[in-house]
């Protein structure tokens, strides 16, 4: 059965192998559009759940003034506490984008335990007032080497701000974001006390590091209820719902992302429906033939269901191989967009699972049907 | 000098009709049919188109079911059996010849004669010999390993008579089976299948159009417009 099975999918070779790229492109487009979303979705599954961010009630870009650390390290569950801003800068040319803060070193890199420093390098990192450090990936898209001197062009914070790489960190897992760039939060500050003062001695956020994530609701409410009524109100949220905030902007492109991944594969199902359905119209008379020989329905079924998922597989695990290139492709390309663009063990079983579910799909009209034709009818003879 | 035993009855049709739905038509095909065949028996059955000679031969193939009537096979009335006990029935007891050999054509000829035994519990290694044997039985075990495109009408209907005997069934049906060879294949085939008649004892009903096919019967029936004429050779 298993080599009549075999010989019907090869039969029709061009049929067959048009059938089977036409799977491999709609599950490599799934697994592509699904890897998308989880690139989207990529802030919020590294968050942290014992890491709470406070800022500005009104809107991120109001800033919260540095004074507000003191009270929020004397409340009780606080571990530890960090602070930062988004820089903005542009380093030669706006398309060599990417994530730039300036932090409170020492701090933000003790809570920030998934960025792997070198000691030694965070030694000289923390002590020179103008170092600066960058993940893995970013070092080596730009081909920086530790002692590089960086400029970023200033568009929020206005003027040249000359950096010196002394650090580059690795991400302790394999999805840990490698692109960003952070360097001391003084260094910038001091400037600005220079030439903005009324800007000085801010901050964009605070992120506080709790002893017991279970009390983090309490303590980010405590937070608020600490400023209340302040000139600065804060909105203290966990990390996760901080990054979910920023993804949440974009539900609309990602749910039209899913609906375009879920309508490749539609479409792919009734393609190989439509092709396993002429396969039987065809193979009618021999159906027939195989039914007198003493076959049931249920062996037509498995003759055609066998045939349409061995297509579909075979495209299935085409697709598949491909999605690595394919991602590879994609990030390099689209690096600044997306900084991590992994396709998970779990899209690649999804693609596998949606292969099979696709097969067997197509064929159950073609084999419902095959196995009700009378023989007769099939032989299409009557004497 | 003892009397000379007569064959039991294999098959036993008794009052058998049959009709065909087109559309709103209702289509009488074969009416009142009476027909007894002997164990052994070579039957030629015969009629113009739409005379109801191929309705007759499936249905005592078990390949169709009568409207009504008796129509008993081996003491089996075939006309109760459900639809998966009757593909099983067959299986066991009808070996099926076609006018135009309908072998697979994906599968060796070896393979094809090996394809009804794959419903049954013999192992591969038995299998083999068993269709290795019929395509001998047949002549044309040296074709073994071509597929059907690589062999000639006769060859091919030598092998779909192999593949109709595999099993050693009860009966023997063909429809026409001469119908698409030349004059020299369809001798050999018709040859073959008396030789499978006097031989084996194999009882065939075959339907044809050719008068000489008809020669080789040892009985010969005539249908016109679904009803029996009966006519010995």
């Amino acid at each position: 059965m298993f080599k009549l099975i075999l010989r019907n999918t090869l039969r029709h070779r061009l049929r067959t192998t048009l059938t089977i790229l036409g799977m491999a492109i709609a599950i490599l487009s799934f697994g592509l559009l699904r890897t998308v979303v989880d690139a989207w979705y990529a802030g919020v599954e590294g968050a942290a759940a014992d890491r709470l961010v406070t800022r500005n009630a009104i809107s991120l870009i109001f800033r919260l003034p540095l004074a507000y650390l003191n009270k929020i390290q004397t409340i009780d569950g606080i571990k530890k506490v960090t602070y930062g801003f988004w820089f903005g800068g542009v380093y030669i040319d706006e398309k060599n984008f990417f994530p730039q803060f300036a932090v409170e070193l020492p701090t933000y890199l003790d809570i920030y335990s998934e960025f792997v420093v070198d000691p030694e390098q965070r030694q000289v990192l923390v002590k020179e007032r103008n170092a600066c450090v960058a993940g893995r990936k970013l070092a080596q898209r730009f081909g920086w080497k530790l002692g590089d001197i960086i400029t970023l062009k200033g568009t929020i914070f206005p003027g040249d701000w000359e950096l010196v790489l002394r650090a580059i960190y690795d991400g302790v897992e394999e999805t840990t974001d490698e692109t960003r760039f952070f360097f001391h939060w003084d260094y910038v500050n001091e400037t600005m006390k220079k030439n903005f003062p009324t800007v000085a001695n801010q901050v964009g956020w605070f992120i506080s590091q709790v002893e017991d994530i279970e009390r983090a609701p309490l303590i980010a409410a405590q937070i608020d209820a600490t400023f209340a009524n302040s000139l600065a109100e804060t909105l203290t949220e966990s990390e996760k719902a901080f990054q979910m905030g920023f993804v949440s902007m974009t539900k609309a492109i990602i749910m039209a992302i899913q609906v375009v991944s879920y309508v490749v594969i539609a479409i792919i199902l009734i393609v190989l429906a439509n092709t396993m359905a002429m396969t039987a119209r065809e193979r009618q008379e021999e159906h027939a033939v195989l039914k007198t020989l003493g076959f049931q329905g249920r062996h037509l079924v498995t003759l055609i269901a066998g045939e349409s998922v061995a297509i579909a597989f075979l495209g299935g695990l085409a697709g598949i191989i491909a999605i690595f290139p394919a991602a590879h492709f994609f990030r390099t390309a689209l690096g600044n967009y997306f900084r991590i663009f992994n396709v998970s063990d779990e899209t690649l079983a999804i693609c596998l699972l949606i292969a099979l579910v696709v097969g067997v799909v197509a064929a159950i009209f073609p084999a419902w049907r095959a196995a009700r034709v009378p023989i007769a009818e099939g032989l299409r003879r009557i004497g | 000098m003892a009397p000379e035993s007569t064959p039991p009855i294999l098959v036993e049709i008794n009052n058998l009709t049959k009709s065909y739905r087109r559309g709103v038509q209702i289509i009488k095909v074969l009416e009142n049919v009476c027909l007894n065949i002997p164990e052994g028996e070579f039957l030629a059955l015969m009629g113009p188109s739409g005379s109801g000679k191929t309705t007759l031969l499936n249905l005592i193939a078990g390949i169709d079911q009568p409207d009504s009537g008796l129509l008993r096979i081996a003491g089996v009335d075939i006309s109760l059996l459900s639809e998966s006990e009757l593909a099983v029935w067959r299986h066991r007891n009808v070996g099926f010849i076609f006018q135009f050999y309908n072998l697979v054509p994906v599968l060796t000829a070896l393979e094809n004669v090996e394809l009804p035994l794959l419903l049954s519990e013999l192992p591969r290694v038995r299998r083999r010999q068993q269709a290795e044997l019929a395509l001998k039985l047949v002549g044309i075990y040296d074709r073994k390993d071509h597929y059907p495109r690589q062999l000639s009408g006769g060859q091919q209907q030598r092998v779909a008579i192999a593949r109709a005997i595999v099993s050693d069934p009860v009966i023997i049906a063909a429809d026409e089976p001469t119908g698409d060879l030349d004059k020299v294949s369809a001798g050999e085939v018709l040859q073959l299948m008396t030789r499978l008649n006097q031989e084996l004892g194999k009882t065939i009903i075959m339907v044809t159009h050719d008068p000489r096919a008809a020669e080789r019967a040892s009985r010969l029936q005539h249908l016109d417009k679904g009803v029996l004429n009966a006519c010995t050779v």
